[in-house]
């Protein structure tokens, strides 16, 4: 299952978030923080897949952009990583230049 | 009032800010000018003020005078403003907020609207933070819509249905009946999302799941055979462009039906039956050049291990593993990594066969991929592999993170132990550990190395040799420091006798070892509990060493007077016996036999520390037979069994506080340091027998209290039970009981055993019984001492069990002993 969708600069500024299971307001600073954190620090050629707390971390970067996805240990992390670059292509078919 | 600003404005204007001071500064301004314009109830702009509101939100500022305006937006007619609305309460409003059920009517009467949009965002709204309240209300509307032709209005009820399944369960029945026709849709959204829906009630009620699996009269409604169908035309179609990623059809949707194939094929053997073609079929078909593709294989894998899949389907499923193993890409490493580790439980050697390329990825830069490829070389290790595997295993553990150390040193120590070839491997191995990680062994693994050094009693010399020579050069590692300084005291007059046949033998003379230990002892790096170690050590050498005794007993009297309490009371003890007890000396510092090994998750806990447990009951081995307490353990409230340390150590008679518990328990005592249930040798039991009669014969203590009446706390079937008591003036809370058992039948009464159990309160100390027989006729008795520690002086009651051997027959008997004489507890 999904947990929670975020874009992030990487500046650690949030762009777009979504939870899919409640965290609290001041949590979600700190979480994104984190996940950002983790996510910055690897290399080019180190995996996608992060394992965080309870959960892994599926992210991917676009320029300066990251696209990272929380799921639980059901979901297969492949697909999700699909399912980035598929989000990420139909923004760019909707809005254009993205 | 001006118009307030668009949502892109404000965009814009917060990302100018510099500082997230700045950016703060800025939001309160706008959230003021909201606020303002919410109080003043306009409507014109009430949609462009919620969304600059969720905005903010979003970046983490409260917004909770939202709701109530978020719900006027979902009352109103204007599909803008609804499109707000729905998606302020989607993030706003949950069930924690008493709000949301103002929303129940108004979704209700959009559930019904004309335009599908309407109702679409209805749906999802539901969908998305439903209370159960809301869910009861409106579970008949999602239904309905489950069954209307409208497909973008089906894929949405199918997932609203999944969330109203998730509040409230009991509800699942009502969508049972839409689910028949689900899957005979063309539009894949609907055939997603049905999907979804079927995995969420299969998972949820196993009565569904066994309901989806059975074999219906009419074919055609057979899910398994359905859904196998659907994943055929799915590879087998050609290019269609809607569904195409990359050249594969709609992945998402074969790898939710994989999923749900799995999910039905878990332990039913029809079903797995009925799906095996289509598994290979996928499993050869999919490209493997893409990502997509590998996604769906990777679920393909995972179906086939979960399913009763024959075993030509596994062998392949391995295979494709093995070949992702292989493959560039670090994601596809990671995932075949986790995978096989997954599957190496049931399919062993299937895995084995991969066993270079894991032991490869030990050396990949990326830390996941190295983390999985260390838990699975262990599981892999084998009596084969183990000597190339823990050569591997070693060079990684010289040069993997800290983080990793731990875990490999318990690793390598866990699979040594099952597998080493010979015991001179064994010793090699853990040295080599010892040096290269030295500091990051777990703390239990000193005893456990202990003991095993131990038991291989030929390699004493040369275990003892390594450790010296390794200590020689750097003692900063805790853990090694006190093996080997442990070692040094056990074996010091091998090292010192240059005996050792494995390797040279080197020349050490005894000052070179007090050296060391000493340079230990005087170390800054060394820990506590290692120089309390080094000190033991020191002693132990003096019956080993012939000619620096003198020099041993200037060092202990030293740290008499040292800071560290630990290592003072040590000194002083053994001070002591040099002193007063030197006869002594030898029989006690003598060299440990070996040691049995005790299940380290088993009830042996040092009961040194207290009785935290129900009652803290003692168990004396009976002189001959072994540790085995589990079986006495039931009736008698709950054993501890196992600890025979401290019951068997007498004390003393000296004056010190009889509650020291003698300066031969700790003495003998070293590896209770870290608390390790490694019990004590068998033969203590067995003391140099002066010792014990010592006890019995003497009073125990110089200053006895008068006079308190003995009981007897057992008379039945011609057993006789007497207890005794003495208690010290100068411990008013010890009290000594002396049991003595006749035998007035005319048979002997064989094998005894006398087992006692007191309450929380107090502590218990059993310690050796004087024999195990009762000759016939009151010809003689069996006398055993009883210590009881009572320092809230409570009232005395004791549970005894008794077993025996009588006229052939095994008699056992329990018995609660109440007549205690209040001079005994006061």
């Amino acid at each position: 299952m999904i947990k929670f969708f975020l874009m992030v600069n990487k500046q650690g500024q949030t762009r777009l978030s979504r939870y899919y299971e409640h965290v609290e307001i001041t949590k979600r600073t700190m979480l994104e923080a984190e996940v950002i954190k983790n996510c910055l620090s690897r290399s080019k050629d180190e995996c996608s897949f992060v394992e965080y707390k309870d959960f892994k971390l599926v992210y991917r970067q676009y320029a300066a952009l990251f696209i990272v996805v929380g799921i639980d240990q059901t979901e297969n992390e492949m697909a999700v990583y699909e399912l980035i670059h598929n989000f990420v292509e139909v923004l760019d078919k909707y809005f254009s230049r993205v | 009032m001006p118009a307030p600003i668009r949502l892109r404005e404000l965009i814009r204007t917060i990302r100018t800010a510099r500082t997230q001071a700045e950016e703060r500064e800025m939001i309160q301004k706008e959230c003021a000018a909201i606020r303002s314009s919410f109080r003043e109830e306009d409507n014109t702009y009430r949609c462009r003020n919620v969304a600059k509101l969720l905005y903010m939100h979003m970046l983490g500022y409260p917004a909770h005078f939202g709701q109530l305006e978020c719900l006027k937006l979902i009352a109103s007619q204007k599909f803008t403003d609804k499109r707000i609305g729905y998606l302020g309460a989607m993030l706003l409003l949950d069930e924690r907020q008493d709000v949301h059920l103002l929303m129940t009517n108004c979704i209700k009467n959009d559930l019904n609207h004309s335009t599908q949009y309407v109702q679409g965002l209805a749906l999802c709204t539901l969908g998305c933070m439903g209370s159960s309240e809301m869910c009861r209300d409106l579970a008949g509307e999602v239904e309905k819509l489950l069954k209307t032709s409208n497909s973008y209005l089906r894929k949405k009820a199918a997932l609203c249905a999944v969330h109203v399944i998730r509040k409230v369960p009991e509800l699942m029945e009502m969508f049972l009946p839409a689910t028949k026709n689900l899957l005979n849709e063309k539009n894949h959204g609907v055939l997603h999302t049905s999907v979804v829906l079927l995995t969420e009630m299969c998972e949820r009620s196993p009565d569904m799941l066994a309901h989806f699996r059975k074999v219906r009269r009419l074919s055609s409604s057979q899910l398994v055979p359905q859904l196998v169908r659907i994943l055929k035309n799915l590879i087998m179609s050609g290019y269609s462009p809607e569904h195409d990623v990359s050249g594969i059809s709609d992945p998402f949707l074969q790898v939710r039906i994989l999923r749900l194939l799995r999910i039905l094929g878990r332990n039913d053997d029809d079903s797995s039956e009925a799906m095996n073609d289509i598994l290979a079929q996928v499993a050869t078909n999919t490209e493997t050049s893409k990502n997509v593709g590998n996604a769906i294989l990777y679920e393909t894998v995972l179906t086939i291990m979960d399913i009763k899949s024959e075993s030509g389907l596994r062998v392949l499923a391995i295979n494709i593993l093995g070949r992702f193993l292989l493959n560039n890409d670090k994601n596809i490493r990671y995932v075949a990594l986790t995978s096989l580790l997954k599957t190496v439980q049931t399919d062993h050697n299937a895995v084995q066969r991969h066993r270079s390329t894991i032991v490869d990825c030990l050396k990949d830069l990326d830390v996941s991929i190295k983390r999985r490829a260390m838990e699975l070389s262990f599981a892999l290790v084998n009596g084969n592999n183990v000597r190339g595997m823990m050569k591997e295993l070693l060079y990684f553990l010289d040069s993997c993170e800290p983080e990793f150390k731990a875990d490999c040193a318990s690793g390598i120590f866990l699979a040594a132990e099952k597998y080493a070839p010979s015991k001179r491997w064994h010793i090699d191995t853990i040295m080599r550990v010892l040096t290269t990680a030295g500091s990051y062994v777990r703390d239990d693994a000193v005893p456990n190395l202990i003991q095993l050094i131990t038991n291989s009693v030929e390699m004493h010399a040369y275990t003892v040799q390594r450790l010296y020579k390794a200590i020689l050069g750097d003692y900063s590692q805790q853990p090694l420091v006190q093996v080997a300084s442990w070692c040094i005291g056990e074996y010091g007059d091998l090292l010192v006798s240059g005996q050792c046949e494995e390797e040279e033998p080197i020349q050490v003379t005894e000052d070179e070892v007090l050296d060391i230990l000493e340079s230990i002892l005087i170390s800054n790096m060394s820990a506590s509990v290692t120089r309390g170690y080094a000190l033991t050590a020191i002693m132990k050498l003096s019956t080993r060493f012939t000619c620096t005794v003198n020099r041993i007993k200037k060092v202990v009297s030293i740290y008499g007077s040292s800071i560290d309490v630990e290592l003072q009371q040590r000194a002083v003890e053994y001070n002591a016996l040099f002193k007063k007890y030197d006869h002594m000396r030898p029989a006690l510092l003598e060299r440990m036999p070996v040691m049995e090994k005790v299940t380290t998750n088993g009830p042996a806990e040092i009961v040194q520390t207290n009785g935290e447990t129900e009652t803290a009951v003692l168990e004396t081995k009976p002189p001959p037979s072994g540790l085995q307490p589990a079986n006495q353990a039931n009736d008698l409230l709950d054993l501890l069994g196992g600890s025979d340390i401290t019951p068997v150590i007498p004390t003393a008679p000296t004056s010190k506080p009889a509650s020291a518990g003698g300066e031969l328990l700790d003495l003998l005592g070293d590896l209770n340091l870290t608390g390790s249930p490694v019990s004590a040798p068998a033969s203590q039991i067995a003391q140099p027998p002066f010792l014990l009669d010592g006890l019995i014969s003497q009073p125990l203590f110089n200053d006895i209290a008068a006079g308190i009446p003995s009981i007897t706390a057992y008379n039945k079937n011609g057993l006789k039970i007497d207890f005794t008591f003495e208690r010290s003036n100068t411990n008013p809370s010890v009290t000594v009981i002396t049991i003595q058992a006749s035998n007035s039948t005319e048979l002997d009464m064989t094998d005894f055993v006398f087992q006692a159990a007191v309450p929380k309160t107090f502590q218990l100390q059993l310690l050796s019984p004087s024999s195990s027989v009762i000759p016939a006729f009151n010809s003689g008795t069996i006398t055993q001492v009883i210590k009881v520690l009572n320092p809230q002086k409570q009232q005395l009651r004791m549970r005894i069990k008794l077993t025996y051997n009588h006229k052939g027959s095994a008699m056992q008997d329990l018995a609660e002993v109440n007549n205690f004489p209040p001079q005994s507890w006061q």
